[in-house]
């Protein structure tokens, strides 16, 4: 498998990342990471190759992972290595005078210890010019393992620096489309937030859609055409053990869990018309929670857990609209154009985001629910399913670049980050996962 | 290239005439697209007689007369359920105006063939959201279905299933794509 980052400085020196994501055969995925552009603010910050004592796993070293996933997150820019004037592994072999020369604000600096199968981390994070110490740990994994223990430092060393959860340790769900024998081929895949490790969960030659995570991270909820009808499937990742939740005469869709994991919102359209439901996965009841004419789909928990923001095209053209509680009377969020769907909620309450037609093009919108002020986030032009990172710092959706299909990551206020493109076929859905602590 | 569901009923119409006059013993039409065989209209009608006697022109009865009117109805009323694709605009479900005559004669059809189902598959184009166009391609089913029903059809006959922006009938991304991917297709079983 190979890897390999380059480093492309645009004419204002920013940075941010292309993940191209190759399929290859088998189970496993593959992705090359390309760094052309990033955010204004980034923050400079060199992650030390980390000293090693004992043989250590063939692959990505840490150092690499750790330097990547900061990356990718738009808040930060990484120094190469080769730029650096020393390479350190210890406080005491760290010269602030030579990082703040080099214009960094933060150095990552650790060193890594093979004893039998499992390999320990110690890693020191300093502030340049405070010439402290702001984070010093020490964390291990099977040497198998590597990529999660890199994970794990990215998180510590982003929330060190930014008060904020980090989300590399979490999971992204997505749906690839080709094409095996002349027949489609649709791939239900979870991989890590880099794109790495992909493992496919599901493969039909019917369409998979709209893949939802269960709170704790161990299942996923999705729509399948495999019985040649939409129905709705709750899929247990450890076990790959599935069911049906939802087989009603028509649509069976959009399925969204609740944060305690006992029921899923979703679209049914049994009684002729798609309208928005409840479902206790304990008892298979259901409540319905919209009751109108029009189409009502795409329904997703507020925040708080308590209200549920949804499309309905009940004013002539679908637009996001809200019920502070289940069943309540919907109040009308989107004005701005006739077109505004697949609501998903921003994770501390401020925001909606969402797919925005303007013009001929589709793009990635937020409105500031308090302001009412709307905001159009993205570039690309054919935009769809946006799914926010649960630290709220991110979002990631599925575009189309020059004829491509590629996910594509942004920071949540729209500065560019990267993008996994498919080199064959489509990539699509994707969906952040939980943070799991 | 796209055509109406109007301009293909025409086309087929003026190639049913014109084989019908000549007394053709049937055959494909020139544009194959189509898939029109005049042979199995001739079936339909359950006769295959007029031709070269007719073109003398003279000499037939009232009786022959209105079983001619009665075969070419049937001929006529076969080549437009030729069509079975029926288009939308953006974001509509609103039957176009030219899909009517042809809907008129798949509802008489059914209504005197209750053996026969139909599935009626609805599509969008795929721009907007998936699970918008999932239901889109529902109501857009659902209004053929409708149209069906008040022209003579059986609820019981027909079933509908939308794929959303799923199984587009033309890749591509452009308007004349969209165009022909925003539809609902009869599925005869």
């Amino acid at each position: 498998m190979t890897q390999r980052i380059w480093y492309k400085p645009s004419k204002t020196l920013l940075t941010a990342i292309t993940l191209v994501f190759v399929m290859v055969t088998g189970v496993r995925a593959e992705l090359l990471i390309r760094i052309t552009e990033g955010a204004d603010s980034a923050i400079p910050v060199s992650v030390v190759p980390f000293a090693e004592s004992g043989q250590m796993p063939a692959g990505d070293t840490v150092a690499s992972i750790v330097q990547a996933d900061l990356a990718m997150s738009g808040e930060f820019r990484t120094l190469p290595p080769e730029k650096m004037l020393s390479l350190p592994s210890r406080r005491e072999e760290v010269y602030f005078r030579d990082w703040r020369l080099l214009g960094q604000r933060y150095v990552l600096v650790g060193s890594l210890t093979r004893s039998g199968d499992r390999v320990q981390a110690r890693y020191e994070l300093f502030d340049v010019n405070r010439e402290e110490r702001i984070l010093g740990e020490t964390a291990a994994a099977p040497a198998s393992n590597m990529r999660s223990l890199a994970h794990h430092i990215s998180d510590k060393v982003y929330e060190s620096i930014t008060g904020v959860p980090g989300v590399f340790s979490t999971q992204l769900a997505f749906v690839t489309l080709d094409s095996a024998n002349g027949k489609p081929r649709y791939r239900l895949q979870v991989s890590d937030v880099d794109g790495k490790r992909a493992r496919i969960r599901l493969e039909s030659q019917e369409p998979i859609l709209s893949p939802a995570w269960s709170p704790d991270g161990k299942r996923l909820a999705y729509v399948s055409f495999e019985t040649g009808k939409p129905v709705i499937f709750v899929h247990e990742l450890a076990t790959g053990k599935r069911s049906k939740v939802a087989d009603f005469p028509g649509l069976n869709s959009a399925p969204a869990w609740s944060d305690d994991g006992r029921s899923l919102l979703m679209t049914l359209s049994k009684d002729g018309n798609a309208e928005i439901y409840r479902m206790d996965l304990d008892t298979s009841q259901l409540t319905k929670l919209t009751n109108h004419w029009a189409i009502d789909t795409e329904a997703n928990w507020d925040a708080r857990g308590e209200g549920i923001f949804f499309t309905s095209d009940r004013s002539g053209g679908p637009q996001i609209y809200y019920m502070a509680e289940p069943g309540a009377e919907p109040r009308r969020i989107t004005f701005g154009s006739r077109y505004n769907a697949r609501p998903r909620a921003g994770s501390k309450g401020e925001f909606v985001y969402y797919v925005h037609q303007r013009g001929s093009a589709f793009h990635i919108a937020r409105t500031d629910l308090e302001t009412g002020e709307e905001t159009i986030l993205t570039r690309t032009e054919s935009d769809e399913s946006p799914s926010v990172a649960p630290n709220g710092r991110m979002l990631i959706y599925a575009t189309d670049q020059n004829g491509t299909s590629v996910l594509t990551v942004i920071s949540s206020d729209g500065g560019a980050a990267y993008s996994l493109p498919g080199s064959e076929g489509e990539v699509r859905d994707p969906v952040w996962g939980p943070l799991v602590r | 290239m796209k055509f109406s569901a109007q301009s293909k009923a025409f086309a087929l119409l003026l190639s049913v005439g014109l084989v019908a006059g000549c007394s053709s013993t049937g055959g494909p039409t020139e544009d194959g697209e189509y898939g029109s065989d005049v042979g199995a209209v001739d079936q339909e009608g359950g006769s295959t007689v007029y031709g070269g006697d007719d073109q003398g022109g003279v000499s037939s009865s009232a009786m022959t007369e209105e079983e001619r009117m009665a075969a070419r109805e049937q001929a006529e009323q076969a080549a437009l359920r030729e069509v079975t694709v029926f288009y939308f605009d953006f974001d509509t479900a609103e039957i176009k105006p030219e899909a009517r005559d042809v809907l008129v004669a798949h509802a008489r059809y059914l209504a005197n063939n209750p053996g026969q189902n139909v599935r009626l598959e609805g599509h969008a184009d795929e721009r907007g959201s998936k699970e918008y166009n999932l239901a889109l391609g529902e109501r857009r089913a659902n209004a053929v279905q409708r149209f069906l029903i008040v022209n003579g059809a059986s609820r019981g006959q027909l079933e509908t299933v939308s794929y959303g922006e799923e199984k587009p009938a033309v890749m591509g991304s452009s308007e004349s794509a969209w165009a022909q991917n925003r539809r609902v297709e009869l599925v005869f079983e």
